[in-house]
């Protein structure tokens, strides 16, 4: 017999090839490779732009060289069928970007693309000739699909670890503005050049990172874990403390946050927490209720308009300018009555057709701030300016003092996250659930349709209301522009990657899209991404939708709905693999 | 007194007759039978009284109150549940939570109480779950202990059927339906569930109309046998008066070929 260890499919391999040289070809000319090669990741070796230009290749290398083993057979020993496969990818992914580096020095093709510029070439080919330069990087770019294969190579807790310790470097790399802000608050500014230069760390401080995830990964317990375990002791007495203890560690760091963070972290982080508040909105709407809502932004410019024009001293007809505090309860039920407009006519529609008119909605909203015919009041195309800010004691909180802001914005956040929870935990909540999974049984359950929509509605849009009243408060002046149909969409994008119907879900793809990556219009952390940040938005949800359309933390109903037949499989093999009762007494 | 008093429904979709005139009447705490061959009407049926579709004409009375036309949440907070044909459950809700849920219109704690978390909410949710573990002991040990937290696609068939029935009796009615509740179920677990529908009626006090295609079960449960056909209702009476009518034979077997009907 022969071995199967060998063996190989050579067209999956180069199929993964093409498929990385493409992508390389797709990020060199969407003028990725240049815009991001100013920041450093490993400061003298590698740039932003070579790794958004180079990762695909050792995951490719790594898919393209999987092993398939048919079921019932023992699955084949990796080794050198692995390394070929991965060479082989590699390859065919350099030859692609080395016939794309070798047309765009030969034919000008930049009146068409116009990011083939000489610099890129440059870096194509390492500030190197032509030729020698496209060898290079051909080699180079096989040598990385050889890279990703050798993994099947490693035992698995290599394997894990190594992946997470170049994951750390990156992430450790581009955070370095928040690293950098807190060693320096911490008094340890001196460190920070040590450890960083050019927004990427030095190599020693790679390779010390490196080092201390390997070492850790699999050797200490991590903090979700002995987190979960400390608050679900079963002593109620322990849990208790436990949970107190929890929360006032949490305070605490709440409390010295805007301080460690500084202004401009500050800033993105309550921008962070508005979208998290709308967020929170949507998930009740979408994730709870099961409404698909495209129109969201439409509450959120109603809470903030009414804001403006309650505490703005030129709104031009009317302006009573009264206190931001007195104008939340206004905001409050002006969003409330917003939410029953546009969920009253919309109540027997479900699904696409919800949503298209949500969408409609959304729009005819945004149009009507607009609008000639009420700019005397919202002062159409002009917006509302000088709208005053918080007042709180002898000063008044707007944009300009982001770090006291932000306490704002999370104190709305942890509101609208118990009210979140609460809900989701009652009568009402249950009626929504049973709603999303069958309105007609629910409706014959006893379950009134039309109250528990409009509940839905009513509560999602005061939500977006405090958030668009904290809006406008932070940051003085407000255009209709600001409430276009993107803010919707990058909304629900932050509920479906988050997870939808999960709290923390929502939490986390809030900092991670619009912490990171930046909102609509606002900046994230990653400056560099701001052209590309709709690209990636959409990569980021075509791969979610294709590999994990549960979201990132997602609800427990949720991944129990996508993935029907593994839950059946475990629960079958929980129960020791049979029925008890009727099982045996199946007909046979 | 009748509990459902029915007169002359009608129902028609497009131009096809569901319901043609059916009278039909149930006295409290008794079972009737409702059968008939496929595309009777007699799903249809159910879902006129249910209020799933509003009857085109006709009067559906329910305890002396004309519940036609009422919204189907409306009817069952007025007493009148049931299961479907088709087991539809909340899928990825809990055991334990479909039958909560449906306690919906028995139970009144809005918004706020939630919100706040006050004293009469967290007595209504202590309340809620302690009679759905309650209904669900009903079933022996099939749906209760580590059942309660599995989500209901999980089930077996047969218990899937349990849990509708569950359901249906949390929203505590006067009046149950039963639509093909052994439908799928092998000849053991069909025996349990007539022996269950009878207790439904004894134990429960439920007035109950079931409609079933399984002869033996409806021999073993009905007081009274009902039976549709293209809409119409074609004969009433007891089993053994129903099963040897000529035209209830007829409408399931077809008439001897030369033969014409009157």
């Amino acid at each position: 017999m022969m071995t199967r260890s060998g063996t190989f499919d050579a067209r999956r391999a180069v199929r993964w090839g093409l498929s990385a040289g493409l992508v390389m070809v797709f990020t060199s000319s969407v003028g990725m490779l240049e815009a991001f090669d100013g920041r450093m990741v490993v400061d003298p070796i590698l740039s932003l732009g070579y790794l958004a230009l180079l990762w695909f290749v050792p995951v490719a290398g790594y898919r393209a060289s999987v092993t398939q083993a048919l079921e019932g057979m023992e699955a084949p020993e990796p080794g050198t069928g692995n390394l070929i496969a991965g060479l082989m990818t590699g390859a065919a992914a350099g030859a692609v970007l080395g016939l794309f580096t070798l047309l765009t020095t030969a034919v000008n093709l930049r009146d068409v693309f116009i990011k083939l510029s000489p610099l890129l070439n440059d870096l194509l080919t390492f500030g190197l000739d032509t030729g020698p330069g496209v060898i290079l990087m051909f080699v180079i770019v096989t040598l990385l699909g050889l890279g990703g294969a050798s993994f099947h190579l490693l035992t698995a807790i290599t394997a894990r670890r190594l992946v997470l310790a170049v994951e750390w470097v990156v992430i450790v790399a581009l955070l370095e503005r928040v690293f950098s802000q807190i060693l320096r608050q911490i008094g340890l500014g001196s460190l920070v050049t040590q450890v960083y230069r050019q927004g990427g760390l030095r190599i020693w401080s790679a390779i010390g990172v490196a080092a201390i995830t390997y070492y850790l990964i699999g050797r200490v317990k991590f903090p979700r874990s002995f987190v979960r375990e400390k608050l679900t002791v079963p002593n109620p007495a322990d849990r208790t403390r436990n949970t107190l203890v929890a929360a006032a560690i949490v305070f605490a760091l709440f409390g010295v946050l805007p301080w460690l963070l500084g202004s401009l972290l500050s800033e993105l982080l309550s921008t962070v927490g508005l979208f998290l508040l709308m967020g929170l909105g949507l998930n009740i709407v979408v994730g709870l209720a099961g409404l698909l809502d495209l129109g969201y932004v439409a509450f959120f410019a109603v809470g903030a308009y009414t804001a403006g024009v309650l505490t703005s001293p030129i709104s031009p007809a009317f302006a009573p300018r009264i206190s931001w505090w007195l104008a939340v309860p206004v905001v409050i039920f002006v969003s409330a009555i917003a939410g029953l407009l546009v969920g009253t006519p919309v109540i027997r529609m479900r699904g696409d057709y919800l949503a298209i008119v949500t969408l409609g909605f959304g729009e005819i909203v945004r149009i009507l701030f607009l609008s000639d015919w009420l700019a005397p009041v919202f002062g159409g195309a002009q917006g509302i300016r000088q709208i005053p800010g918080i007042p709180l004691g002898v000063t008044t909180v707007s944009g300009a003092n982001p770090k006291t802001i932000i306490y704002f914005a999370i104190g709305l956040v942890l509101l609208a996250a118990w009210v979140s929870w609460a809900l989701q935990s009652s009568r009402i909540g249950r009626a929504w659930t049973a709603m999303r999974e069958d309105e007609t049984v629910a409706e014959s359950m006893g379950i009134e349709i039309v109250k528990a929509k409009l509940y839905a509605f009513v509560v999602g849009a005061v939500f977006a209301g405090l958030a668009g009243a904290l809006f406008a408060a932070k940051v003085g002046s407000i255009f209709p522009r600001s409430f276009a149909l993107l803010v919707s969409l990058i909304i629900l994008v932050v509920v479906i990657v988050g997870g939808m119907g999960s709290i923390p879900g929502v939490a986390v793809g809030a900092v991670v899209l619009i912490g990171v990556l930046g909102g609509p219009t606002q900046p994230g952390l990653l400056q560099e991404f701001a052209e590309f940040k709709l690209l990636i938005y959409g990569a980021l949800l075509i791969y979610m939708m294709l590999q994990r359309p549960e979201g990132l933390l997602p609800s427990v109903r949720r991944s129990r709905e996508l993935h029907q037949e593994e839950f059946l499989q475990d629960a079958w093999l929980g129960a020791g693999g049979e029925e008890p009762d009727e099982a045996a007494e199946a007909p046979v | 007194m009748a509990l459902l008093e029915i007169t002359g429904v009608h129902k028609a979709f497009g131009g096809i007759q569901a319901l043609g005139g059916v009278d039909f009447h149930i006295d409290e705490g008794s079972i009737v039978s409702v059968i008939g061959p496929n595309g009777a009407g007699k799903t249809s049926f159910f879902n006129v009284i249910t209020g799933l579709f509003p009857p085109d004409a006709g009067g559906i009375f329910f305890e002396d109150t004309d519940i036609g036309g009422w919204e189907p949440s409306a009817i069952t907070r007025r007493g009148v549940a049931r299961t479907f044909q088709n087991v539809r459950l909340f899928p990825n809700m809990t055991v334990l939570e479909n039958v909560m849920v449906a306690q919906h219109c028995r139970t009144r704690q809005g918004i706020w109480g939630a919100i706040f978390r006050t004293k009469a909410f967290q007595d209504e949710e202590a309340l809620i779950e302690e009679k759905a573990k309650g209904v669900l002991s009903f079933f022996g040990t099939r749906l209760v202990g580590y059942r309660f937290d599995q989500p209901a696609f999980a089930l077996s068939y047969a218990n899937r059927r349990r849990l509708e029935i569950a359901r249906a009796m949390a929203t505590e009615p006067r009046l149950l339906l039963l639509d093909e509740p052994t439908a799928g179920m092998n000849p053991r677990e069909t025996r349990e569930l007539t022996g269950l529908i009878g207790r439904l009626r004894d134990e429960k006090g439920f007035t109950i109309v079931v409609i079933e295609h399984d002869m033996q079960v409806v021999r073993d449960v009905s007081d009274r046998v009902v039976v549709l056909d293209h809409g119409v209702k074609i004969a009433e009476g007891s089993y053994d008066e129903v099963s040897t009518n000529e035209d209830v034979i007829e409408a399931y077997l077809g008439r001897p070929a030369g033969e014409r009907s009157g």
